[in-house]
């Protein structure tokens, strides 16, 4: 399995680039990872994002469906595709440490 | 000399029907030979390394890809299925072997100079190998890498007007038959109204919003050449209200013989001279029809509107002029709780452009589906679990005898508590005529 290191960390990752443990999550990830989504500056509403679903998935062992992210955060979908251009789960997910999503993608 | 050997692939080159082991191999040469001197993208060897891992996996018989795949182009939720081959170092052309879905135009009808153009992005860009087509009507790029994806995006967009299909919890690639376009059957332009659906939900289409998949499907008569009744979550069937147009003479033809039934479709077999009686008066499952020998005539009232006369007999027989289509809702494969077909929920309905009265059925289905649906859970499923009772409440349609095969047999009836008065009944007022 291939490791990245940035800003002293190193994190465990697949081949798209999600973090193989949530534990390994940290702010340096975030960071290391915007650029590759498409996103230049992280802003609160991006934190806000990704803060709903760090606590959703600790809480409930999965990732929250897209309307709950909706109804919570107050962001409409298109919004959430402006703030992370490859979606919620590609996106939000990934930044987030969540694990990848799975299913008839 | 082929990268690896195949010998039992090389078995599926024998026979008539057309060998995808040969095209694959052909394909796998013309790049090797590369006489347009094309740039390949991604590894020139990627058919060969394909066929080597396909025949391990016929040897070990077991799939040799990874699990799942998330990768797409920025803006869109999906389009893309993501996949990896668990033995990289062994077959290096495979390492990424992504499918890309492209919306495909309705009733498939393409000119040479598309697919050309098609194929010379996906020639440079992609493997050569493609899927024509996926079975929800998607034209299907079969494998490339991820550093393409945008690259392919950008040139499908921005020099073929093209855009990916569907995939992930949304509204899937729609499809219809060819309806209109070479169809005396078709009771609405199913063309059309693929187009207009696509059009009008492409934002539902390219960014998952929905608890689960929702596929439309649009079929120009019941005859079902797009089998919308079977892979739609929302399935349009064309249908008519006023009387099969019947030409007698033409009747008369067919009787004499100067006519083939079913336009000649079983001619590869002696069936006998044709019997208008026996194949078509006694076939009739609304049994409505009647031949006294020199005419033909359709109690439409009891006509279900089957097509078998009309298929019968289609040089005599014609749909009626007042035309519309049924809407029916919830079909699905059977993971998680058994297979379903659509549901009729609204008999009859215009279908003419913009076709609005549709649309606004979809958009109320969603409105209750995207609210109500769990997670993973299709429309069929929550039409179960919730009752089609709430699918006709939610759509305002009222019910009707044509909406249940047959009518429940058990009595476990629920009725609202304003049709039956108060169920706020104290246990003391009834002590008083009922001691304990």
């Amino acid at each position: 399995m291939a490791s990245v290191e940035f800003k002293g960390k190193s994190f465990e990752i697949d081949e798209d680039g999600f973090l193989q443990r949530f534990e390994d999550w940290s702010p340096e990830w975030v960071d290391y990872v915007k650029e590759s989504e498409g996103i230049k500056e992280l802003s609160d509403e991006h934190q806000k994002v990704i803060e709903f679903l760090q606590d959703y998935y600790k809480k409930n062992g999965i990732a929250p469906m897209v309307r709950i992210l909706s109804k919570v955060t107050g962001y409409k979908l298109k919004h959430i595709y402006e703030l992370f251009p490859s979606g919620p789960g590609k996106g939000a997910c990934k930044m987030a440490g969540l694990p990848k999503p799975t299913g008839c993608v | 000399m082929a990268k690896h050997k195949t010998p039992m692939l090389d078995e599926l080159t024998k026979g008539p029907w057309p060998s995808w082991v040969d095209d694959i191999k052909g394909e796998a040469e013309r790049r090797k030979a590369n006489p347009d001197n094309i740039d390949y993208q991604i590894p020139a060897d990627v058919c060969e390394d394909w066929l080597g891992l396909q025949e391990l996996s016929y040897k070990d018989m077991e799939t040799h890809w990874k699990h799942g795949g998330i990768v797409g182009v920025f803006g869109y939720g999906g389009g893309v299925i993501g996949r990896y081959c668990d033995m990289p170092q062994q077959f290096p052309g495979v390492a990424h072997f992504h499918t890309v879905r492209v919306n495909q135009p309705s009733g498939k009808y393409y000119t040479t100079k598309f697919l050309t153009d098609l194929c010379d992005i996906w020639d440079l860009r992609g493997s050569g190998m493609t899927n024509m087509h996926g079975s929800t009507g998607d034209i299907v790029l079969l494998g490339t890498f991820t550093e393409q994806l945008e690259e392919i995006f950008f040139e499908l967009t921005h020099n073929m007007n093209t855009d990916l299909g569907g995939s992930g919890s949304n509204l899937r690639t729609p499809a219809g038959c060819l309806g209109k376009s070479r169809c005396e059957f078709a009771c609405y332009d199913t063309m059309a109204l693929e187009y207009s659906m696509v059009q009008q939900y492409q934002d539902e289409l390219h960014r998952p919003a929905f608890p689960y998949k929702f596929k439309f499907k649009f079929d120009g008569c019941p005859m079902g050449c797009v089998c919308s009744i079977a892979r739609s979550d929302f399935s349009v069937i064309g249908t008519w209200k006023s009387d099969i147009r019947i030409d007698q003479e033409a009747v008369k033809a067919y009787v004499g013989g100067e006519f083939k039934p079913n336009a000649g479709a079983h001619a590869g077999r002696d069936w006998g001279k044709f019997d208008i009686t026996a194949e078509v008066v006694n076939r009739c499952p609304g049994q409505c029809i009647k031949w006294d020998g020199s005419k033909l005539s359709i109690d439409n009232k009891n006509c279900v509107r089957c097509m078998h006369c009309i298929a019968v007999m289609p040089r005599a027989l014609r749909v009626g002029e007042e035309t519309g289509a049924s809407i029916l809702l919830g079909a699905k494969a059977p993971i998680l709780d058994g297979q379903q077909m659509s549901s009729l929920i609204v008999p009859f309905v215009p279908a003419e452009d913009p076709f609005d009265e549709i649309k606004e059925v979809v958009e109320k289905i969603w409105d209750w589906w995207m609210e109500e649906g769990k997670n993973r859970e299709r429309v069929g499923e929550t039409m179960r679990r919730m009752s089609l009772q709430k699918v006709l409440n939610v759509i305002g349609v009222e019910p009707d005898a044509r909406h249940v095969k047959y009518p429940r047999e058990n009595p476990y009836i629920f009725w609202k508590e304003e049709e039956v008065g108060n169920w706020d009944r104290p246990i003391e007022e009834y002590r008083k005529r009922h001691a304990r």
